[in-house]
């Protein structure tokens, strides 16, 4: 065993003794913070600016002509992985102006309680429905207020920008068709 | 290279494996036998030959003869020569002949599916997201699997009219169709009703029904399932749910004696449609468009969902103990039996009516039979009730030999299984003067007079056997859970008869009933539900083939060769 080595405790100065240098040194880093860029935010009154590409919470999109986008194609259900959504297909009313569309959802709900914000959700989309947008807070006092309806994905969701304008392409090809006959004469 | 020898077999080569294939088939089923798929869209198992989607364009080739001397050609090895046909051809309308060669997977074979490929979907719609093939759809799979994967078509795609009512269970949607005519050979072959054909020509043909018709036929449905598209969807099932969420389970349907084989496709305790099984004894691939719609009684509002005693709200137990009150100690217990209860139900029914003595009743469910698939007995098991020896004569029109029995006195005590007395030619006061006990899914007007209701369970939410026309034992499985708390028909007759041998109660599954049935001599001998093939199996009917059923005709079915074809021994009367 090895022998234990002694050490000298020296007695304090009298400026340690006072505190003193050690109060101006700390209250030299808290001033010098006074003057610094601030990393706070008075949330929630004040909100931060998201970076690109942020996976908030997963919400449905018109396009800007004021179509759901959503077809109920139910690939988003089949995909996520928590199994947050829940679809009732449904079909459009064949009176309706967007009839052509065929399906809508009846029903969409999302239970954020399961949601992970993987994003696969928006991924998959085949039509460009569903987004991970902006919104990252979601408060509640039960859990049915967790899970969000069809109305309040799209209410969340807003309008974005379309790149294709699929349908209104096909509803003009159908009825140049139409006019024509469709057979040919 | 095997010789041909007068048997009924000929050796064909696919990709340079001999395989041995029974004479008569083409090569697109020669090659199935080996378990590889050639693609193919117009090609149906159960239909003519009409080689018009190009699909299954393989590289074929024949052994080479000798014009002049009709001898074989061989090459230097001794191997025969063989000639190759200089164009790819159809494997699906190929016979298969002695020595021929299929090539399935060479570069040229390749080239002619991504070919055919392209030119179908030149024109095709983006539908996948809304269209109810997708998950099952031949163009989906194929596309992705013999496709190329990229798509040259810069043009404008064809419009054609696209929510076509075709009948009142179908819908077609012309810009999907590939017209193979499939649906075409399908009705002119299986109904005989040639409604469906093709107008005008190229990129502009349309498929219709004949002006003035529409596609009302009972089998209208089967063109929606063998369409290898979306091209036809059913009404009822369109835009519901997607098939990728559905779990398909094996049934029998309920609908008539002939006993389709079906599968039933549920989410989460919840059924969206009916599709036939194949069944080559049966049903091959189809089934009637009314069996389909058999599931919704399963989510009908009239359904029996608690037992009641003396219009009293009571358990499941409660109401089978005092079942059991009533039918001990009496002597005049009459029950009426059922042809839908399945064989092992009605087994423990006989055994309850065995020991209580009980006169047997039944009546029967009978109506035109179409030749088909709908047969004039329309309960699916009326051979279980004679081969468990629940009944020993065909059922009777009504119940009013049981009024008068009831009328005379002769009976305090009825336990009556599915059937409504009011409807079967009882009066009010009849049933009033006895104990009724209705074991039922559904209510009927006659609950209110009844003693005792036993809620019980329909096809799809419990497991059993039936025994179709063709005395063809088949079982069919719980698709989905019955309304909570409830006990099958099974476990409720089971039980009953456990309490009146005073015996222990205990859960009964349909095998307990096959242990006891296969014990006994007779048809049932050594057969387990368990073991039971999902095709079925042939039982001896012996004595039981002469009642005068009244089934004659149906697709697989013909009374007097089915008779012919029993032993004679059985026969003879
Ligand atoms: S973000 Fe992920 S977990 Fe959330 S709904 Fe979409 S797929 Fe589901
Ligand atoms: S959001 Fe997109 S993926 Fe989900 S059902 Fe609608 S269309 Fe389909
Ligand atoms: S038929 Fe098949 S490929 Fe065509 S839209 Fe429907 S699922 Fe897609
Ligand atoms: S509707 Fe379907 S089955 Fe009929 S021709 Fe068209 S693709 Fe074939
Ligand atoms: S399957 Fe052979 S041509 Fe269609």
């Amino acid at each position: 065993m090895a022998e234990t080595k002694v050490l000298e405790r020296k007695p304090l100065s009298l400026a340690e003794r006072s505190n003193l240098p050690q109060i101006v040194s700390g209250l030299k880093t808290t001033v010098s913070h006074m003057f610094r860029k601030k990393v706070t935010l008075q949330y929630p009154e004040v909100r931060p600016t998201l970076p690109e590409g942020y996976r908030g919470v997963p919400t449905l999109v018109h396009d800007p002509h004021g179509r759901e986008k959503c077809v109920s194609c139910q690939l988003c259900e089949f995909v996520c992985p928590p199994k947050a959504i829940r679809i009732t297909p449904g079909e459009i009313d064949p009176e309706a102006e967007t009839a052509h569309v065929e399906k809508a959802p009846k029903e969409f709900e999302i239970d954020m309680l399961r949601c992970i914000y993987c994003g696969l959700c928006e991924e998959v989309c085949p039509e460009e429905a569903i987004f991970l947008q902006d919104v990252y807070s979601m408060t509640g006092y039960s859990r049915e207020e967790m899970v969000n309806n069809k109305e309040k994905l799209y209410e969340l969701g807003g309008t974005l920008p379309d790149h294709h304008y699929k349908w209104d392409k096909k509803r003009a090809a159908e009825d140049a068709a139409k006019a024509r006959g469709y057979a040919h004469s | 290279m095997a010789e041909t020898n007068g048997s009924d077999t000929v050796t064909v080569y696919i990709d340079d494996e001999p395989v041995v294939v029974p004479k008569g088939i083409t090569m697109i089923e020669a090659a199935e036998h080996v378990g590889k798929e050639i693609p193919h869209y117009c090609y149906h198992q159960k239909l003519s030959v009409v080689g018009n989607c190009r699909m299954c364009l393989v590289e074929l080739g024949w052994p080479m003869k000798d014009r002049a001397t009709g001898e074989p050609i061989l090459e230097e090895d001794g191997s025969p020569k063989i000639g190759w046909g200089g164009k790819p051809g159809i494997a699906c309308n190929q016979p298969v002949a002695e020595g021929i060669r299929m090539r399935t997977d060479s570069d040229l074979v390749r080239d002619c599916r991504h070919g055919v490929m392209e030119f179908l979907l030149v024109n095709h719609p983006l539908d996948c997201p809304i269209c109810d093939q997708a998950g099952e759809c031949k163009l989906q799979e194929y596309a992705t699997e013999y496709g190329r994967g990229y798509s040259r078509f810069i043009e404008e795609k064809n419009p054609k009219p696209k929510r076509t009512v075709l009948g009142p269970r179908v819908i077609l949607d012309d810009e999907r169709c590939i017209l193979c005519s499939r649906c075409v050979r399908f009705m002119q072959e299986i109904p005989g009703d040639d409604v469906l054909g093709f107008i005008d020509h190229g990129s502009y043909s349309t498929l219709t029904c004949y002006p003035g018709r529409e596609l009302d036929s009972n089998y209208s449905l089967n063109t929606v399932d063998i369409c290898p598209v979306g091209a036809l969807t059913s009404r009822d099932f369109r835009f519901q749910m997607r098939v990728w969420f559905l779990k398909p389970v094996d049934s029998i349907c309920t609908e008539s004696s002939v006993g389709a084989n079906t599968q039933v496709w549920a989410r989460e305790g919840k059924i969206y449609r009916i599709t036939p099984r194949q069944n080559d004894a049966v049903n091959d691939t189809w089934m009637t468009d009314s069996g389909r719609d058999l599931y919704k009684q399963v989510e009908a509002e009239d359904r029996l969902t608690t037992p009641f005693v003396r219009g009293i709200e009571a358990t499941p137990v409660q109401a089978l103990r005092e079942t059991e009150r009533l039918l001990r100690p009496s002597e005049r217990v009459a029950v009426v039996a059922s042809t839908h209860s399945s064989v092992e139900e009605q087994y423990f029914l006989r055994r309850i009516a065995d020991r209580t003595g009980a006169q047997r009743y039944a009546v029967r469910h009978w109506g035109e039979e179409d030749g088909l698939l709908l047969s004039a007995d329309r309960t699916p098991n009326t051979r279980g009730a004679l081969l468990t020896g629940l009944l020993d004569e065909l059922p009777k029109p009504d119940l009013r030999e049981l009024g008068a029995a009831i009328d005379r006195g002769e009976i305090d005590t009825v336990l009556c299984i599915h059937e409504d007395p009011l409807a079967c030619g009882l009066t009010v006061e009849q049933v009033r003067k006895v104990a009724w006990v209705r074991m039922a899914t559904h209510a009927s007007p006659a609950d209110e007079h009844a003693f005792i209701a036993l809620p019980s369970l329909t096809v799809f939410e419990r497991s059993g056997t039936f025994i179709n026309q063709q005395f063809r034992l088949q079982k069919f499985r719980a698709v989905v859970p019955g309304p909570a708390g409830l006990l099958t028909d099974l476990q409720q007759l089971a039980s009953l008869n456990s309490l009146l041998e005073d015996g222990p109660v205990a859960s009964v599954q349909p095998d307990h009933a096959w242990k006891e049935l296969s014990a006994e001599p007779g048809p049932f001998a050594g057969l387990r539900f368990r073991t039971l093939p999902s095709e079925g199996v042939a039982l001896d009917p012996g004595e039981h083939a002469r009642h005068p059923f009244p089934e004659r005709q149906s697709l697989k079915y013909e009374a007097d060769s089915f008779l012919a074809s029993l032993p004679a021994a059985t026969t003879a009367s």
